[in-house]
């Protein structure tokens, strides 16, 4: 293995924090009253309305590679504090009740894995860690991703979950990543390399604007908000009511910015038939 | 008023305005005292208040709080583009819309030419009085924007002209339209294609750097600040409310952020504090001009020299290497580490510092041990590196 790259097996034992606790739970979507066993054997998917529950990367993981064949790189890399920042409680502070939470050292998670048997390199951001918000680790992470893929040849699926954008608490490092990252992906698609960007709820912000929206080939899943500016800012700044659906997958696909809404249920196998499309055989 | 508006008389200018004031009055006295005879005690009263002024004006413009430089940045009378363009360059062809949507006001862009230089311009406009606002959308650019300045800075390409970008804005415009335009996926465009255009990019900051709506015309391989510009990842004002749950604090959030041009430098994110004129920009705009165009040529010299391969390399090395992070160590050397390093500085002098006492230190991807080269080396060179040396310089 190569050296200084984090390479122990995937253990999966992150605990799903998006269902709320209980063996009922209350559906987002249509108010139904779910068992709650039965969601999450329906990919956290609502029986009833299709509604899309927010997964944890690890169970993303399970969702979409096989089994087993996850391999995490660089986990090991955890943020600092470069500006001392301070809101409320201290962000060393906050990214340690983060981690805590939720059994990740920062909101993105890369490394390689088969998807149908085809070797890709995969990031994902995890909605729940500080909203999947990007600061310097999240840019780093994924940036040697793209590097990767770019290097081996490999094609390079993102699935994004960020409400937050580019973090605030790291400031204008925070901001540079959106360079950063997208640089590494400019290089990767000169290269000839494939990148293929899976949308989540929500997808917002400075993350939306930068590598989200950088695949040649963007999916979405159902009804998830996706968009520069946050609903509450826009609806301020309009002083408008937004139209129903503004900024959902739906929205964006009527727009023409994204290829295509895939179902969860769908997703690995759509990414396996795309990926396959694009590879010399 | 609760936010930082764009107030004619900032409230810490105060003792300067009285100040000007006493020294009009004293002129005025002058000329009543040179038509009675002799004026020379008046003179020698108003030359040594002239001195007392710059004093003044040096002692409270070198120490602003963040909040003041960013009230400075917002000042109605500052130049913008259109002020440096008719005070910096030789000439000025603007040119209009990005060929799919309309002409976005918000973004100001052409052909100009300073000194010997020809080179591509694309600037945010913010507009002086209500109608000009309005028509430039108060600097705010939609989707269109952002597509005409990438446009013209593809044809910049094609002919070899360097690109000069001057940023001000408060941020891109966050609106129905825009959304449904793209305005997520257009800046996310211009990032990419911007770290691979073929020519030389310098950036200034020049009043107002609002996060993504900036840095979609940012990507640069100088980036340089006015001195009194700010420049960060949100507004204060939408810090204030997300993470003080009230835009009351947006003081605070300007101090916590680390949005000045002093911040930046330190960061190393930005390569030059570009000066400004005593008491502000806003105060002598000519002045400000013939500086920040001193550095513009100075800039464009040095970066015409560099063959484009090699621009384009160190462009990728530039944002490559942005970032501070632990590396290599468990959470409680990172918090040992933190502690030790504490919020002092992110730049390469910390971790320089601190390198010899302890080689766990925090890592950013360091310049002298990064191998960006998409060779197979890369990554695994740069790890190795990491964990080697002990210390860098």
């Amino acid at each position: 293995m190569a050296q200084g790259r984090q390479s122990h097996a995937w253990h999966g034992h992150f605990e799903p924090k998006r269902v709320p606790e209980g063996v009922w739970m209350r559906c987002d979507g249509c108010q139904a009253t779910l068992f709650r066993k039965q969601v999450e054997e329906n990919l956290n998917v609502c029986p009833e309305c299709d509604h899309h529950f927010q997964v944890s990367v690890a169970d993303r993981v399970a969702q979409l590679v096989d089994t087993d064949t996850f391999e995490e790189w660089h986990a090991d890399l955890r943020p600092g504090d470069p500006l001392g920042f301070n809101d409320r409680r201290p962000y060393p502070e906050r990214i340690r009740a983060e981690q805590e939470r939720t059994g990740l050292n920062e909101a993105a998670v890369v490394g390689q894995g088969f998807i149908k048997g085809i070797r890709v390199v995969l990031g994902l951001t995890d909605s729940g860690f500080i909203m999947g918000s990007m600061g310097s680790v999240v840019g780093e992470k994924l940036t040697r991703a793209a590097e990767e893929a770019t290097r081996q040849r490999l094609p390079l699926v993102i699935v994004s979950g960020s409400g937050g954008g580019a973090r605030m608490h790291e400031g204008i490092l925070s901001l540079m990543q959106m360079a950063k990252v997208s640089s590494a992906l400019g290089r990767h698609h000169a290269a000839g390399g494939l990148f293929i960007s899976v949308l989540t709820h929500p997808t917002m912000g400075g993350v939306a604007a930068s590598f989200a929206s950088l695949g040649d080939i963007i999916l979405a899943e159902p009804k998830a908000l996706i968009g520069f500016a946050g609903p509450k800012v826009i609806a301020q700044t309009v002083r408008v009511q937004l139209p129903t659906g503004f900024q959902t997958s739906e929205f964006l696909l009527e727009h023409g910015f994204i290829d295509r809404i895939v179902h969860r249920r769908d997703l690995r196998g759509t990414l396996a038939r795309l990926i396959d499309f694009v590879t010399p055989s | 008023m609760s936010t930082a508006g764009d107030n004619r008389r900032l409230s810490f200018d105060a003792p300067i305005h009285e100040m000007e004031a006493r020294l009009g009055e004293m002129q005025a006295e002058y000329a009543r005292s040179r038509a009675g005879g002799d004026a020379s005690a008046v003179a020698e009263q108003i030359r040594r208040l002239r001195r007392e002024l710059a004093g003044l004006k040096q002692t409270i413009y070198a120490n602003l709080e963040a909040w003041q430089q960013v009230q400075v940045a917002r000042h109605v009378e500052r130049p913008q583009s259109r002020e440096y363009i008719d005070l910096v360059f030789d000439e000025f062809i603007e040119l209009h819309g990005d060929r799919a949507v309309g002409d976005d006001g918000a973004i100001v862009t052409g052909l100009a030419r300073l000194d010997e230089h020809k080179i591509m311009f694309v600037g945010h406009q913010k507009g002086r009085n209500l109608s000009e606002r309005t028509a430039c959308n108060f600097g705010m650019p939609h989707p269109e924007g952002y597509r005409k300045a990438i446009l013209k800075m593809q044809t910049a390409e094609k002919f070899g002209l360097p690109i000069v970008t001057f940023i001000d804005t408060p941020g891109a415009y966050p609106g129905i339209a825009a959304e449904e335009r793209g305005q997520a996926l257009v800046i996310a465009e211009n990032l990419l294609k911007m770290s691979m255009l073929k020519t030389p990019i310098i950036s200034v900051v020049i009043g107002e750097g609002g996060s993504g709506g900036a840095l979609g015309i940012g990507v640069a391989d100088r980036l340089a600040m006015l001195e009194h510009a700010y420049y960060s990842v949100i507004t204060p004002e939408g810090c204030a409310t997300i993470l003080w749950k009230s835009s009351e604090h947006w003081k605070k959030a300007a101090e916590a952020l680390r949005m000045t041009s002093r911040d930046l430098l330190g960061f190393g994110i930005i390569d030059e504090v570009v000066p400004e004129p005593l008491g502000g920009a806003h105060r002598d705009h000519r002045e400000a001009a013939s500086t920040l165009k001193s550095f513009l040529l100075r800039a464009l010299r040095e970066l015409v020299e560099i063959p484009r391969d090699v621009v384009l390399q160190q462009r990728y090395e530039k944002y490559r290497r942005i970032g501070v992070f632990f590396e290599g160590v468990d959470a409680a050397a990172a918090e040992v580490l933190e502690a030790v390093v504490g919020s002092a500085s992110a730049t390469e002098t910390t971790a320089a510092t601190l390198a010899p006492a302890d080689q766990q230190r925090p890592t950013r991807p360091p310049i002298a041990a990064v191998d960006v080269d998409p060779t197979p080396h890369g990554v695994d060179s740069r790890a190795g590196a990491l964990e080697t040396a002990p210390t860098r310089d």
